[in-house]
């Protein structure tokens, strides 16, 4: 403690070190952690491997996870939930939502609504994925999917139109299971 | 018996050549396998797959990576010496494939031994075709004219010299026991027990400088990947790298056939005379799974650890192992 008179006594933390190398008593010290460390790699070995074997093999996504956007469509009528009402586009951050609003023909109704999208477009090479069209839509007829794969050779093919988004995925992406 | 450490006992000369051509062919074709077989294991190890794309199970990988070695370009740095440049990775080949001889994979059978040849002088020959592989990369590594290449050289005659001494004392011991320098004779010596048992200390001693005779981790600091870029073998490219590579492996395969042969009752197992091979295979592939398990465990070593584990620890050791053992074979 003496080595340190400017601290007080408290403050001086005193480190355990190791024993000495060297010698008898070292290197057994060395031969029985090379066990130990043996024991430890084929322990690993009998584990196996954790590795998810990526394009056969999807890392699976938590059930929140934001991926590329679906629209969605009453299961009992069939007709779209989206109204038209552009809120999504409004709420968007980075601008990439483009929605035009045409009044439903009685008869061959679009939407549940007064009103339908007639053109609706998300441009993902803009879309930050924040999740605020989700937010903002009254009727959630646009949620957040899983899908994460959407690399492209051209930027003009990653403008999804309203039939992309309506669609289901070609291949459904895995969830995680309880607990994962 | 036919007496096979006899000098005047010889096998017909095209005996002799079919023989030698089997152990060639079967010890290249386990060669490739054992590159894809470190890498899986080493893999596993590390909670990995290893290759698997080429071929089923990646079986195939070796092909592909020779397949590339080949179509590159055999570079030679301007200030390199040409001949001891192109000799450098021959030198490790011929030691590798000379001391195939000598590994025992059977007993005499129907008048044929089933090893490349029982020289007399057994273990002494190994030592002397295992060191000619220094030469190679010593040559390699100083004619490349890169500095890198010449410390990987330098380091590897440094680690020659301490662990040929301890190599060579290990095994002195079972040959003390044994009472013959012929592998044949020396397994045969162990139909009562496996001098695994009374010599584990050697046994140990052994593994220990095989590791550093092989140039594999904990003791590849000739090749010292991290820092020495490769060691001797920097400025090789194409399939004289390969080469080197090739040679680890067989020095590897030759390491594990003398010490099954030595230590582990060589073909001796359960079972009708045929299988002898396949016992003596057995066992070297039990060791090469240690080789690469220990390269998958051990971190390298520090030059000046590597030392002072080899004249410090290692060679008093095998002194102790080898006095203990004499006065045990003259009290019994």
């Amino acid at each position: 403690m003496t080595e340190f008179p400017y601290l007080k006594d408290d403050s001086v933390v005193e480190v355990q070190r190791g024993p000495d190398p060297g010698g008898v008593g070292g290197a057994y010290r060395a031969f029985r952690e090379t066990l130990r460390g043996l024991k430890t790699t084929m322990a690993r070995l009998i584990e196996g491997p954790l590795t998810i074997q990526y394009p056969e093999e999807k890392t699976p996504v938590y059930p929140r996870f934001r991926g590329r956007h679906k629209l969605h469509k009453f299961e009992d009528t069939g007709l779209e939930k989206c109204v038209g009402c552009s809120l999504c586009a409004a709420a968007c951050p980075a601008d990439c939502i483009r929605v035009v609003a045409a009044e439903n023909i009685p008869g061959e109704r679009v939407s549940a609504g007064e009103r339908y999208a007639a053109v609706y477009e998300i441009n993902l090479s803009r879309c930050i994925f924040c999740g605020y069209c989700e937010i903002a839509c009254p009727f959630d007829a646009i949620t957040m999917g899983h899908d994460y794969e959407l690399a492209d050779y051209d930027r003009s093919d990653l403008i999804f139109t309203k039939e992309m988004l309506l669609a289901e995925p070609i291949e459904r992406t895995p969830l995680k299971g309880e607990g994962e | 018996m036919i007496p096979i450490a006899d000098p005047y006992y010889a096998e017909a000369a095209w005996v002799m050549i079919v023989k030698s051509l089997v152990i060639f062919a079967i010890v290249f074709a386990i060669l490739p396998l054992m590159t894809v077989l470190e890498r899986k294991l080493i893999g596993r190890f590390q909670h990995r797959y290893g290759p698997n794309r080429v071929g089923p199970f990646g079986i195939l990988q070796p092909l592909a990576d020779v397949g590339k070695l080949l179509s590159k370009e055999a570079f030679r740095p301007a200030n390199a010496i040409p001949t001891l440049f192109i000799l450098g990775p021959l030198l490790p080949v011929l030691s590798g494939v000379l001391a195939l001889a000598i590994i025992p994979w059977g007993d005499v059978q129907d008048g044929v031994g089933l090893y490349g040849i029982d020289v007399p002088i057994g273990i002494l020959y190994f030592f002397a075709v295992g060191s000619l592989a220094f030469y190679g990369l010593l040559l390699g590594g100083w004619s490349s004219g890169s500095k890198y290449s010449f410390l990987g050289a330098m380091r590897s005659a440094a680690q020659l010299i301490s662990y040929e001494v301890s190599m060579g004392l290990a095994l002195l011991g079972v040959i003390m026991m044994s009472g013959s320098l012929s592998l044949v004779e020396i397994v045969h010596a162990q139909a009562q027990i496996w001098f695994i048992v009374p010599q584990a200390v050697g046994f140990l001693i052994f593994m220990a400088a095989g590791f550093a005779e092989t140039n594999r981790a904990p003791f590849d600091l000739p090749e010292a990947d991290a820092e020495l870029v490769q060691g001797f073998m920097t400025e090789y490219g194409g399939m004289r790298f390969g080469s080197f590579l090739l040679v680890e492996y067989m020095e590897i395969i030759v390491v594990s056939g003398i010490a099954a042969a030595m230590f582990l009752g060589g073909w001796m197992g359960p079972g009708p005379g045929w299988l002898d091979p396949i016992w003596m295979l057995a066992k070297m592939f039990g060791l090469v799974v240690f080789f690469i398990w220990v390269r998958a465990t051990v971190p390298r070593l520090r030059y000046d650890q590597l030392m002072s584990l080899g004249w410090k620890v290692l060679l008093p050791l095998a002194t102790l192992n080898v006095l203990a053992t004499a006065v045990l074979v003259v009290v019994t």
